[in-house]
């Protein structure tokens, strides 16, 4: 198993109440996967980042795809698609 | 006698809660290079009236809200400035952007470009505001008399990105 550090922004950050959380997974798990066993937790989890939600994840402070592997003491970030400018 | 100093290409950004004061930045990025011939720049502010689609018309912004992603704010619009130097014949670029409760007409946002000649610094300034826009992790949370709302991204600002690649 290995640690690594969930980060949540804005909407989804609001909604869950939760600016960061430590999350436990196996090795090489994927972003995807994590995205899923978030999910599973069922109640606003699922609603604020199911699977037709337009959520952007970011590893490690770049933006990253559902395929993307994880590293033991990774950061790993969830947020709305981004409205700067 | 000592040569004098040259000073080094300059692309560096700023997330502040204060304002900013677009004359001096521009002074201090033409005035650090003697081959600058052209200063683009470019000011985002609060709008009152909103134009979303989702919105009803007429529905006035009190205040407007920003929050970012510190540290990958900071890294990705680094790296676009990185993108546009290597695309354009550019010198130096300052991007500022503001965070926290801004009121309307006030700036949020500006990007500055020099280069030798205004065609490189204009086209730069227009890449460097499309791509953050799309990849900056900042979020606009609108207060109105409505209550409060997260802005929806827009389409538009996607399609912007078409011109670049």
């Amino acid at each position: 198993m290995m640690r690594i550090q969930i980060l949540y922004f804005a909407s989804i950050r609001e909604a869950l109440e939760l600016a960061e959380e430590p999350f436990e997974c196996a090795q090489e798990t994927t972003v995807s996967q994590v995205r899923v066993a978030l999910i599973a937790r069922g109640g606003i989890y699922a609603e604020v980042l199911g699977l037709a939600r337009p959520v952007k994840t970011a590893l490690n402070q770049s933006m990253c795809g559902p395929d993307s592997v994880l590293t033991q003491g990774c950061e790993l970030a969830f947020f709305p698609p981004v409205t700067g400018g | 006698m000592t040569k004098q100093e040259v000073p080094t290409l300059s692309f560096t950004v700023s997330i502040q809660r204060e304002d900013f004061d677009l004359t001096r930045e521009i002074n201090a990025l033409r005035l650090s290079d003697k081959e600058v011939g052209a200063v683009c720049s470019f000011v985002g502010t609060v709008r009152t009236l909103d134009h979303h689609e989702n919105l009803q018309a007429g529905t006035y912004v009190q205040s407007l809200e920003l929050e970012h992603y510190p540290g990958m704010t900071e890294r990705s619009i680094v790296e676009m400035m990185q993108r546009a130097k290597e695309r354009f014949d550019i010198k130096s670029a300052r991007v500022i952007h503001r965070i926290g409760k801004l009121q309307p007409s006030e700036q949020i946002v500006m990007v500055a470009v020099t280069s030798a000649h205004r065609g490189e610094s204009f086209r730069a300034c227009e890449y460097l505001m499309d791509y953050l826009k799309t990849e900056a992790p900042f979020w606009k949370k609108e207060h109105t008399f409505e209550g409060a709302r997260w802005v929806d991204a827009r389409q538009s600002d996607d399609e912007a990105l078409e011109k670049w690649r």
